[in-house]
């Protein structure tokens, strides 16, 4: 089970003056179960690539198959394939329409064809997986804070069950708190049903602490695809193309140039300060509590 | 579909089109639809179409601009063209089954293509050379003595310039809605009408909360920025007639000129 | 007095039945206390839903206060008659970077302020002029603003502030929808102004990061201000900010892990340079 892009291209306007190269030659392999971050900065085309991934857009060229199929061959019931492959955009205010929360999120398992009685199981359950409390179900999601908003809207593809989670910039907009509460019920759903999460993010600290895999795009071109901590080393490289490593990167690189014989790879704040504290103690506990 | 719409698109360049006051283009465009009707021959139909391409040369506008404005308007001009060439009564030319084409109804349906492709373009050099604010500014102007029956002329053509300026953020908005309603299984497009009504809620709903959302936040930044109407308003780009514009205003009288004299003399 | 005094502030939001009387209020902003400088640099930050936003629309006089006073340079904003002095004394900065541009030219929106207060033309341009030079959007100026990126978008807003001429901006959560190269480029921006310019800034943000170089900034929680001091002090107390569902910058959260196991270092440390110094000592 895997969505695989080969050659994949997109050109805006083509043939005209105004011909943009959204994409270019993207090839990437998405297998079952994996916990990935996408990054780069605006235009750089990630929300062009996460709409190929559920036939939301036609590549101008290439390849895109799930679990083997080309989903743009003439037969191919692009429907049933955003069931599997769900996708989240930014702004929940964009998909919330219905006057309660519970026949909202009922939308997606309804156009699939459930009964409402069996859409409102799978509705529930999925609200309860993002953590909205039984309490709102018939509150308007109008009335909601903009962290329930952002729980509601996932839930609402969530609730179709899908294979694969795409989260476009899921934590926009929200405080510090509700964006760690989010970000953590998102790691706790991928555990919880196995499935594969992609999240879109323009935080590096936020993906280092989350994810397994980092695709970081630059140019409509796939500019690294590796571990989080593989795709850090390269943070002079990063800061070219306008991005930037974590701050804790930048701290530990900066120690070890002062002579702290850390670990240079840590790249979140508990992973650093346990460098940190070993460096310390082999220095020859000089610096002590 | 939509993107064809070139009426309300600013197409900038630097010609002498542009630069004229544009209460002048508002006039004379208005003079220009008025001529048409008023021309009512092949030949009348020339001198207008010569104004016209004159135009269009002199506003530095590539025609392929001006063209793709008609594609919008393509179905409309079948539709006249076609009604006109069966429904007029006269000799008839030739028949196909009970549908019969008279010569009366080919030179109906001639006349009413050129009309109809004159008065596109023509406005469309009108909007293409303008910028919406000035349009709006122009009108404000030209309406001003509105204001003394109590038209509310200054908010109007603030009206229509907000309006413009937010056609093509909901017109995004509409397809990012749309997207995000279709990754959810809606689907916009098959059913029978009844069907398809229904099945745009999902994307009405959001966007009207937007809209509303959008225009209760642009009316508190306008408050803030102190805008409280039209009165003791200053403007930024005040209309002044220069040589120019007087020199288009004599032409444009020629032109309507020559019209009444084709139509008088039946030329 | 300073340009922007808050006395026992209080605001209430009032929600109607149908019969159009009031079922409940809600306290948005709860005996606010507040004396701001001029010429200085003020954070405001707070979760959302802490009143932050309700309060800075109260420095425009979009909000008139419930309860206790605010003045802006001396001037009661509950006085009607003083209303267009203040607007224009405080300019505003909204979030949402499309929902405050009016005009479909850059340079045209930049002269919107200025058209209202009724200055004369050859004016209005010095002043358009001067205020897309000072955001260094000169060269957009014709551009129209649909074309522009976020951070482009909000420093065109700031400029058709500053082209009314205040001596103080409120930017209420003006990087909320920006990417974080947005949000940089109009962080600089705001700190050059209040530089060159001497503008009092008063920023609203959640954003730890965009708080650090400012010389005052207040807590806000439950419409009161909770926490003030310097960004050294505010972010000395760690535990506390996560109270009020804030963070601290990674290098502030490092330190406080480093000294909870028993390291001596020093509390508010806001940057690398500072932490590398102390370990490296």
């Amino acid at each position: 089970m895997s969505i695989k892009l080969e050659n994949v291209m997109y050109t805006y306007s083509p043939g005209t003056a105004y011909e943009i190269h959204a994409l270019k030659n993207i090839n990437l392999d998405i297998p079952d179960g994996q916990f990935i971050g996408i990054i780069g900065h605006t235009g750089s085309g990630k929300s062009t690539l996460i709409q190929h991934f559920n036939a939301l857009v036609k590549p101008t060229s290439g390849t895109i198959t799930y679990n083997g199929d080309d989903v743009w061959a003439d037969k191919y019931d692009r429907r049933a394939l955003r069931s599997e492959v769900g996708l989240v955009f930014q702004y929940p205010e964009h998909q919330l329409f219905e006057n309660d929360v519970l026949s909202d999120v009922c939308f997606g398992p309804m156009n699939q064809g459930l009964s409402r009685a069996e859409a409102e199981k799978e509705a529930r359950r999925a609200l309860l997986q993002v953590g909205f409390k039984e309490e709102n179900f018939s509150k308007s999601p109008f009335e909601l804070s903009g962290g329930q908003k952002k729980r509601v809207a996932i839930a609402g593809v969530l609730a179709m069950n899908p294979k694969i989670l795409i989260l476009d910039e899921p934590t926009a907009g929200l405080d510090p708190k509700g964006r760690d509460d989010i970000l953590d019920q998102i790691a706790e759903l991928h555990k919880m049903r196995g499935i594969t999460i992609i999240l879109v993010s323009h935080s590096m600290e936020d993906v280092a602490k989350y994810v397994d895999r980092l695709i970081v795009m630059n140019h409509g071109e796939v500019a690294y695809d590796n571990t989080p901590k593989e795709v850090f080393k390269h943070y002079e490289e990063l800061e070219k193309i306008g991005l930037a490593a974590p701050q804790i990167t930048y701290i530990m690189h900066a120690l070890k140039d002062n002579g702290l014989p850390v670990d240079a790879d840590a790249t979140t704040v508990a992973e650093a300060a346990e460098s940190i504290l070993k460096a310390l103690k082999e220095k020859g506990g000089q610096k002590h509590a | 579909m939509l993107k064809d719409i070139t009426i309300g698109q600013y197409y900038p360049a630097d010609s002498i089109i542009h630069k004229l006051d544009p209460r002048v283009k508002f006039v004379g465009t208005m003079i220009f639809i008025v001529s048409i009707f008023i021309f009512n021959s092949f030949p009348g139909y020339f001198v207008a179409g010569l104004f016209l391409a004159s135009m269009i040369a002199l506003s530095k506008v590539p025609p392929k601009f001006m063209f793709k404005g008609l594609r919008a308007v393509f179905m409309l001009l079948m539709i006249t063209v076609i009604f006109n060439m069966v429904l007029t009564p006269g000799d008839i030319v030739f028949k196909l089954g009970f549908i019969k084409v008279t010569r009366e109804g080919l030179i109906m349906a001639g006349k009413m293509a050129v009309r109809l492709v004159f008065l596109i373009s023509g406005s469309s050099i009108m909007t293409l050379t303008t910028t919406p604010n000035q349009l709006t500014d122009a009108m404000e102007r030209l309406l001003r003595p509105l204001n003394r029956i109590h038209v509310p002329v200054h908010e109007i053509a603030m009206m229509m310039s907000i309006a413009l300026r937010f056609i093509p953020i909901l017109m995004e908005e509409t397809d990012k809605i749309m997207k995000a309603q279709i990754a959810r299984g809606a689907d916009f497009e098959s059913g029978n009408i009844i069907q398809r009504t229904k099945n745009m809620i999902p994307l009405l709903v959001p966007l009207f909360i937007s809209a509303f959302r959008r225009a209760n936040d642009l009316a508190l930044a306008m408050e803030a920025r102190c805008y409280h109407g039209g009165e003791n308003r200053t403007q930024m780009k005040p209309l002044k007639y220069e040589r120019k514009d007087y020199m288009a205003y004599l032409i444009l009288i020629a032109y309507l000129a020559a019209a009444i004299l084709f139509r008088v003399f039946k030329l | 007095m300073g340009i922007i005094k808050a006395l026992k502030l209080g605001f209430d939001y009032l929600k109607y039945d149908d019969d159009g009387n009031v079922e409940s209020t809600q306290r948005a902003v709860d005996d606010v206390n507040l004396d701001i400088e001029a010429g200085e640099f003020i954070a405001i930050l707070g979760h959302n839903g802490s009143g932050k936003s309700t309060l800075a629309k109260h420095m425009n006089a979009l909000l008139l206060p419930s309860e206790g006073t605010l003045w802006v340079d001396n001037m009661d904003t509950a006085s009607e008659a003083d209303t267009w002095k203040i607007r224009q004394k405080a300019g505003m900065v909204f979030q949402n970077p499309d929902n405050q541009i009016i005009a479909t030219v850059v340079e045209e929106d930049v002269g919107f302020g200025p058209e209202n207060m009724g200055i004369p033309t050859a004016d209005i341009w010095t002043r358009v002029d001067d205020a897309l030079q000072k955001v260094g959007m000169t060269t957009y100026r014709h551009h129209s603003p649909n074309k522009l990126s976020g951070g482009q978008k909000q420093r065109v807003a700031i400029a058709g502030v500053m082209a009314m001429r205040p001596s103080c901006i409120v930017l209420d959560e003006p990087t909320a929808m920006l990417d974080p190269n947005g949000r940089k480029e109009v962080i600089k921006a705001v700190h050059e102004l209040n530089k060159t310019e001497n503008v009092t800034v008063i920023l609203i943000t959640h954003y730890m990061e965009e708080v650090i170089d400012a010389d005052r900034v207040y807590v806000m929680d439950s419409g009161k201000v909770v926490m003030q001091g310097t960004p050294k002090e505010i972010f000395s107390r760690v535990e506390e900010l996560k109270h009020y569902r804030l963070d601290v910058p990674q290098v502030t959260l490092l330190a406080h892990e480093l000294k909870k196991n028993g390291l001596d270092i020093p509390d508010g440390i806001l940057t690398t340079e500072e932490l590398v110094s102390v370990l490296c000592r």
